[in-house]
């Protein structure tokens, strides 16, 4: 493996800048009073203290993407617009998502799973994700609201992220996690971290330490498919929720989408966008049946999904990285951890009555 | 012409629609082929698939694929108009370009239905999917015991396939029942809602599987009548339809619990419904 790199604070928005002279450098900068992944340039205000605002996952699955183009025009001698082109658009571009934290990082792999299952690859995510470095910074300082360590993470972890920033006195630690991190870091003008890593190391232990405990929120699977038909339990949990889906659109595990067309004349693009569980319409019919009627149904498939549908199709694995986003931009403050873990406490509490 | 990757996910195939059926009011079939003649030629479902239907600048729907593999000059949908890409689909003739992707989904168990006596109950365009699966016998006849039919619309007027009854009513290996809502003082058939009718046919449970497929209300009902001919849940057969985008399990819009209605059905046993979260 290759030896660690080291950055300097004062090299490092220099650094970021060369490297978005060759290829797109996504990063958490201020842009009207938030903190947002946008491209990279000169002009930008780094920030790099906590959770940016929205996750990271505009980075492989964008809010808005062009899958096909289509081109309509006229049959020779026929009137009806018969002939008609399709045409692919992938992404082509290279791209290093800078300061992705561990959690957003951790929420791409969850994304894999699904996008990138064997038999059914989704070109245009898998396209991005090879075409990406994702570099992850780990977090020192973890808000209130952080939860990894609950959901199988931490602030100094790995998962789903190429190369692992850590911040050291003067700088950063840079280590390679996979080969491709690797073989990019070795293209990179950049110093050995030398007798650095020890002081990375220590860093992550300490902060990793320091975030409060709680029990785990995996291993919910059972617990919150048995509260399924307890309307309720839902009713009760969603009766504040306003269905503005801010908790799924903030969300680096929500992957959910639309397909649109939208045309012109006679030229037209298929979209894909974001499409968020919490609204009425994602599950409305043509007979005007909806299966998912009321909000306290549509929080049963989020959560449901999270803790208990995906972990039983992905080997426990949680649809949830625990960042928090959820919780700090709700505006009527639901607490995700909070559900789940009266979802546990209340479908205990009832088997140990069916027991009695 | 397309850039095919075969790859990717949402690049439908371009086909042509080749002929136009008028069948009812509101639905209309097409038939139709695909543009480059090996896609067609190496084109393979079950009874029982289903495809995306591409009118670009619209966008896509999910549509059974009605005809049978066993006659592949064509590939059939038939479509009910009630939205905005069904009227766009009503407005195209033949010669007209679409997008199909397809086959999607699971498919009817019609190898395990070998040897057993089917009992089909369709309502309105729910006969497209047991269309189907009904030529894919009556080409396989050997492989099925006694086949029935009964499908029921509201009004004369609004049975799909009406070109082909008249065959399904004369042939001597399969018995075929009409129903109507409303008749006219010219209809033979029966009158009335089709769980009634179905229960007066009584068709025996022993050794067969009964598929249904409709609007729910008549679906929950036909179960019932199944029921009281002793019919278990394992040996009814049905469709279930849900919004779909991706149509392969990824856009997330189509699942009951862990279930995804695109790729784990659109089939289902009744046994597995019940089975399944309460969410239908
Ligand atoms: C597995 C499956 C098989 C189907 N097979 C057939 C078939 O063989 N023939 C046929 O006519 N129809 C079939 N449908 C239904 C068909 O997909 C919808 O009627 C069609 O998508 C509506 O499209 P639209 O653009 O005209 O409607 P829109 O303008 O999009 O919407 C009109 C109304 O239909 C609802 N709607 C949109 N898409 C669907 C959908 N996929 N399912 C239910 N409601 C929807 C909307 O919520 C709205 O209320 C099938 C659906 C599924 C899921
Ligand atoms: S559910 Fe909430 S805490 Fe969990 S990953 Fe999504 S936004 Fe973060
Ligand atoms: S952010 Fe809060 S109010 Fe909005 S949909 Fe999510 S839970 Fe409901
Ligand atoms: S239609 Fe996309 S997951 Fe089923």
């Amino acid at each position: 493996m290759l030896t660690a790199r080291y950055i300097a604070d004062d090299k490092l928005m220099p650094w970021l800048l060369s490297l978005a002279e060759t290829r797109q450098v996504l990063a958490p900068v201020r842009q009207g009073g938030q903190t947002l992944f946008a491209p990279l340039d000169a002009d930008s205000q780094l920030d790099l203290e906590g959770l940016a605002d929205a996750s990271a996952k505009a980075a492989l699955l964008p809010r808005c993407e062009t899958l096909l183009e289509f081109h309509y025009s006229k049959g020779e001698g026929v009137p009806s617009r018969t002939e008609l082109e399709v045409r692919e658009t992938l992404p082509d571009r290279d791209a290093f998502l800078f300061g992705a934290r561990p959690c957003d990082a951790k929420g791409f792999t969850v994304f894999d799973r699904v996008y990138d299952g064997g038999s059914r690859r989704d070109i245009y995510y898998c396209t991005r994700r090879d075409k990406t470095i994702v570099a992850a910074l780990a977090c020192t300082d973890p808000a209130d609201t952080c939860f990894c360590n609950r959901v199988g993470g931490g602030p100094g972890d790995t998962d789903g992220s190429d190369i692992l920033f850590t911040p050291v006195e003067g700088g950063y630690v840079i280590e390679p996690v996979t080969e491709r991190g690797e073989a990019f870091l070795a293209e990179q003008p950049l110093v050995e971290a030398e007798g650095r890593l020890e002081e990375a190391r220590q860093v992550r232990k300490d902060v990793a330490e320091s975030m409060p405990g709680g029990d785990p929120l995996g291993g919910a699977q059972g617990e919150v498919l048995r509260l399924f038909d307890d309307q309720e339990f839902w009713g009760g949990v969603a009766a504040k929720c306003l269905s503005c889906g801010a908790c799924s659109y903030l969300c680096p595990t929500c992957y959910c989408f639309n397909m649109t067309d939208e045309i012109n004349g006679d030229d037209g693009v298929r979209v894909r966008t974001w499409d968020n569980c919490m609204s009425f319409q994602f599950t409305l019919e043509g007979s005007g049946h909806n299966p998912r009627n009321g909000k306290a149904q549509r929080m049963r498939n989020r959560i449901g999904h999270k803790f208990s549908y995906y972990p039983e199709l992905h080997d426990g694995n949680l649809a949830c990285v625990g960042c928090g986003r959820c919780i700090v931009h709700c505006p009527v403050s639901m607490d995700v951890r909070a559900i789940v873990a009266q979802a546990r406490d209340r479908a205990l509490a009832k088997q140990e009555h069916a027991n009695d | 012409m397309t850039s095919t990757d075969a790859s990717n996910l949402y690049l439908p195939d371009m086909g042509t629609i080749q002929e136009v059926i008028e069948e009812t009011a509101n639905i209309k079939t097409f038939r139709i082929t695909l543009n480059n003649p090996d896609a067609m030629r190496n084109f393979r479902f079950e009874p029982g698939q289903v495809g995306q239907l591409s009118v670009f600048g619209v966008g896509e729907s999910t549509f059974v694929i009605n005809s049978t593999p066993t006659r592949m000059d064509y590939l059939q949908f038939s479509v009910m108009r009630v939205g905005e890409l069904t009227e766009k689909l009503h407005k195209l003739r033949p010669g007209d370009q679409v997008g199909v992707r397809a086959p999607l989904g699971n498919s009817f168990p019609y190898k395990e239905m070998r040897g057993k006596d089917i009992v089909f109950v369709g309502g309105g365009i729910g006969m497209a999917p047991l269309r189907t699966l009904l030529l894919y016998m009556l080409d396989n006849r050997d492989d099925y015991g006694k086949i029935t039919l009964l499908y029921g619309a509201r009004s004369p007027f609004d049975m799909a396939f009406s070109y082909e009854l008249p065959d399904w009513l004369e042939r001597e290996d399969m018995t075929t029942e009409l129903t109507v809502d409303n008749g006219t003082p010219d209809w033979p058939h029966h009158v009335g809602l089709i769980p009634n009718v179905l229960k007066e046919m009584a068709p025996s449970a022993e050794n067969a599987f009964a598929v249904t497929c409709g609007p729910p209300i008549m679906i929950k009902f036909t179960i019932e009548a199944l029921h009281t001919l002793g019919f278990k849940d394992e040996q009814i057969i049905t469709t279930l339809e849900k919004r779909m985008k991706c149509g392969v399990g990824i856009c997330g819009r189509c699942n009951i619990g862990t279930k995804y209605v695109c790729k784990d059905g659109p089939v289902f046993t009744n046994k597995q419904l019940k089975e399944l979260p309460n969410e239908l």
